[in-house]
């Protein structure tokens, strides 16, 4: 009886996921045919391929681009979720920085292209020539747009069961309010720290939207790379590899952390 | 430290509201010219537009009703008795980058399809945002399972009920504002999609978040102002009614 | 011999009552003082305001003859032992006792404390007894003034308490720091104080020994509260007291427990009061004798 609960989900996870992920996994050992079939023998050089240097420069640009992001992220959200857990109206702090991101994310980098544009509004406001698009920056500020409020719960959830009598022994011991935010609030909120540097990351490495509508021609990341071979470039088995190293890569990640013991969900 | 939370949520809001400011003007270029509502007109007249978003919608409420369902058993299977291998697919399909969900889908797609003789449509897009919708219905009810006095069904089942009977007698009725949240999330997060739906969509069936790519790529358009600017606050509301819930 | 701390006319107010009102405090150097009261007569708020966690709606307070009452926690020579503690969990023995004062020597200190030899365990590794000892050496190791004790012997299970209590007082004679100590437990603050102010509703009733406290109470709260009193004819006289004799005031015994070297008992007046008494153990009384008690008049307290 109890089992019947959990099938449908089952035969869905088995239909859409399981037997998906094997489908690449076996592509992603195939060969390119032509008319951008898919065809035998099997190889693994669309494995090989990936570390030549044009598609390593596309891994390490969406390395960097996370990295930079989620630092970015975690630099400007740790000050808010310390904010809001110590503010008298949490929900009202929380509510405010979590609602944009439950609108349309599509939505919310067109409005970025709006403003940076050309003949976006900054550069009408100012009269400028600033060329603020389609660069890595554009989309490095387009994922910490997008993934801040991602970036700040998980800090919010560790600050917030912080026992406040510890502020107060570290003041009686003689720590002033700074000396006290680096010597007790800081390292207690580690954990805190860790799980919205993970979340974080990981979303932003595999992004696709970002890079490529704030990124242009210039900024390929691995998520578009997968989308081109997909579509355009028609090289579904290439795609694959690089699809399944992403994958690889993310779920790497999130089981190293859990493996610390990170409450990530 | 309160001005530093009001400018970062500045930061987060102001993009929007330029969006909605602009949306008014009657200009079509980034210059104040005048308040309009003509964009909104030409949106509402647009017939690619409100043919795509009524594609969303279908899609949208189709698999909402799905994934609720599926969602929600699950979880409360998963309550019941726990089972690592679901949790762990559950989670991992809610972590994997949709890029990679869309295209594995896609090839499950094409591949099935040479036996089936379909083709790439509504169905796929739909089957498609049930299987990422699901982890969310699940993560959503969970939560809200955890708070469920367990005691409850064992007394309903003591004075003669079985166990389904249980579970539509007395937890589902405590489940349903959580039941509600999870399906106005899935809603969302199935209206917004873009990355999925653009690979296993086929050519006639367009969505809305389709179109408004397609517009955003082209340049500068009011009109897309106007649909963002409705978009936004249609599911802002969604989403603060789905807290309102939760929170319950 | 001067005052080490000193209260004056300290008034506590928050929007929904006042805490403190109007105390002056004296405390000398090197003493076991003693805050006791019930929860809610302000004592804890007053030690707080002694730390700088809350700041005195009016009145001063001064250390050593220094006013101290506008400075930050921080900024002050006293320190706190907290009642749950506080001590930092990411942090070992060693890490707490040093936070005050990095890369001090803490070996002296931590012999003091009996707690050598455990500077590298982490606090989950240790027992309530040792982490309160824990906090009374990251305070001692910075030597202040005085020393702010908030129940610190609550947390600590019962038959732990008596043990701790034989041992803060010891400490407190052998380091010789002036300890301001607060308690809602009466045998608490009679077995440990050289002086005690006792407290009620924001108010100080009185300030003395715990013999004269005990002894000469002078108001009838200070009585009641500072162990059993029994009120006869407007006259508060302790069971110790009372005497069951031949001749005297008749009660009807109601209950009889035998405690081992003494029975407690209680019994009804005409009046309908009900008093305690204690007798030895070989006057064996059962419920619904009538006995006769008296007392010398000289242990009468009347207010």
């Amino acid at each position: 009886m109890k089992n019947v609960f959990k099938a449908p989900a089952w035969l869905l996870m088995i239909a859409t996921f399981f037997i998906p992920m094997a489908i690449i996994a076996i592509y992603s050992l195939l060969t390119r045919g032509g008319y951008g079939g898919i065809e035998r023998p099997f190889t693994l050089e669309n494995y090989t391929r990936l570390f030549d240097p044009l598609y390593g420069v596309i891994f390490a640009r969406s390395v960097w681009i996370a990295a930079v992001a989620t630092f970015l992220c975690l630099l400007l959200g740790f000050p808010l979720a310390l904010f809001i857990a110590r503010s008298d109206r949490k929900n009202f702090w929380l509510a405010l920085v979590i609602l944009p991101f439950w609108t349309s994310f599509l939505i919310r980098l067109y409005a970025w292209m709006f403003l940076l544009r050309d003949t976006g509004l900054i550069n009408t406001l100012f009269h400028t020539h600033l060329p603020m698009l389609y660069n890595n920056g554009a989309v490095i500020l387009g994922l910490v747009y997008g993934y801040l409020p991602f970036a700040v719960l998980p800090m919010y959830a560790t600050l917030e069961r912080l026992d406040n009598t510890l502020l107060e022994a570290a003041a009686d011991l003689g720590a002033t309010p700074l000396a006290a935010l680096y010597r007790v609030t800081i390292p207690l909120a580690m954990p805190g720290i860790r799980a919205a540097a993970i979340l974080t990351f990981v979303p932003c490495i595999g992004t696709y939207l970002t890079s490529d509508l704030l990124g242009g021609s210039k900024t390929i990341l691995i998520g578009n790379l997968v989308q081109n071979q997909f579509t355009t470039a028609r090289d579904w088995p290439f795609g694959a590899a690089a699809s399944l190293v992403l994958m690889a890569v993310a779920l790497g990640l999130l089981f190293l952390a859990k493996r610390r013991g990170e409450e990530l969900l | 430290m309160k001005a530093y939370a009001a400018l970062i949520c500045c930061f987060l809001h102001i993009p929007l509201l330029i969006l909605a400011l602009f949306s008014v003007n009657s200009s079509k270029f980034t210059v104040w010219e005048g308040f309009s509502l003509h964009w909104y007109r030409a949106a509402l007249g647009d017939r690619e537009l409100l043919e795509s978003a009524g594609n969303s919608l279908i899609i949208a409420v189709v698999a909402t009703l799905i994934a609720t369902a599926i969602g929600t058993l699950a979880a409360y299977g998963l309550w019941k008795r726990t089972s690592n291998l679901l949790s762990s697919a559950l989670y991992m399909s809610l972590v994997t980058p949709e890029i990679v969900t869309g295209v594995s889908l896609l090839a499950l797609f094409q591949w099935t399809f040479r036996f089936l003789h379909l083709r790439l449509g509504m169905h796929t897009v739909i089957l498609a945002h049930v299987a990422f919708s699901v982890a969310y219905v699940v993560v959503v009810v969970m939560a809200r399972l955890r708070s469920f006095d367990k005691s409850l069904e064992e007394a309903a089942l003591d004075l003669g009920e079985t166990e389904f009977g249980a579970f539509y007698r007395v937890t589902l009725p405590y489940l349903a504002p959580a039941i509600a949240a999870a399906a106005m999330l899935a809603f969302t997060v199935s209206i917004d999609d873009y990355v999925i739906t653009s690979l296993v969509a086929g050519v006639d069936s367009q969505t809305l978040p389709m179109v408004i790519y397609a517009l955003a790529r082209r340049g500068v358009n009011p009109m897309l102002n106007a649909v963002s600017t409705m978009v936004v606050f249609g599911l802002g509301v969604m989403v603060l009614v789905s807290e309102r819930l939760r929170a319950k | 011999m001067t005052a080490i701390l000193e209260l004056r006319g300290v008034s506590k107010e928050f929007p929904s009552h006042r805490a403190v009102e109007n105390l002056s405090l004296e405390i000398p150097r090197g003493a076991f003082f003693s805050l006791l009261g019930p929860s809610g007569c302000g004592k804890t708020t007053t030690l707080r305001m002694v730390a700088g966690f809350e700041s005195p709606t009016s009145g001063e307070i001064l250390l050593n003859g220094a006013r101290i009452d506008h400075l930050p926690p921080y900024k002050r020579n006293v320190n706190t032992v907290f009642q749950n503690y506080a001590l930092f969990p990411h942090l070992t023995v060693r890490g707490n006792v040093e936070f005050g004062r990095p890369k001090q020597d803490i070996k002296h200190v931590l012999e003091q404390v009996h707690l050598t030899g455990k500077e590298s365990r982490r606090l989950h590794e240790l027992s309530g007894g040792e982490r309160q000892r824990v906090a009374l050496a990251r305070s001692l190791v910075l030597e202040p003034d005085v020393l702010l004790l908030d129940e610190p012997l609550s947390a600590l299970d019962p038959l732990l308490r008596k043990e701790v209590r034989a041992e803060l007082k010891e400490l407190q004679r052998r380091v010789g720091v002036t300890f301001l100590f607060v308690t809602h437990d009466q045998e608490e603050a009679l077995a440990l104080s050289d002086q005690i102010a006792v407290m009620n509703e924001g108010v100080v009733e009185q300030i003395g020994t715990p013999q004269e406290i005990y002894q000469s109470p002078k108001t009838k709260f200070v009585a009641s509260f500072l162990g059993a009193m029994n009120w006869i004819d407007g006259a508060g006289i302790r069971p110790e007291c009372l005497r069951i004799t031949r001749e005297g005031l008749p009660a009807v015994v109601t209950d009889s427990v035998f405690l081992g070297s003494v029975v407690h008992i209680q019994a009804k007046l005409e009046s309908g009061e009900q008093v305690r008494a204690q007798v030895a153990p070989d006057q064996a009384l059962k419920p619904g004798e009538t006995v006769f008690l008296s007392w010398n008049r000289c242990d009468e307290k009347r207010f």
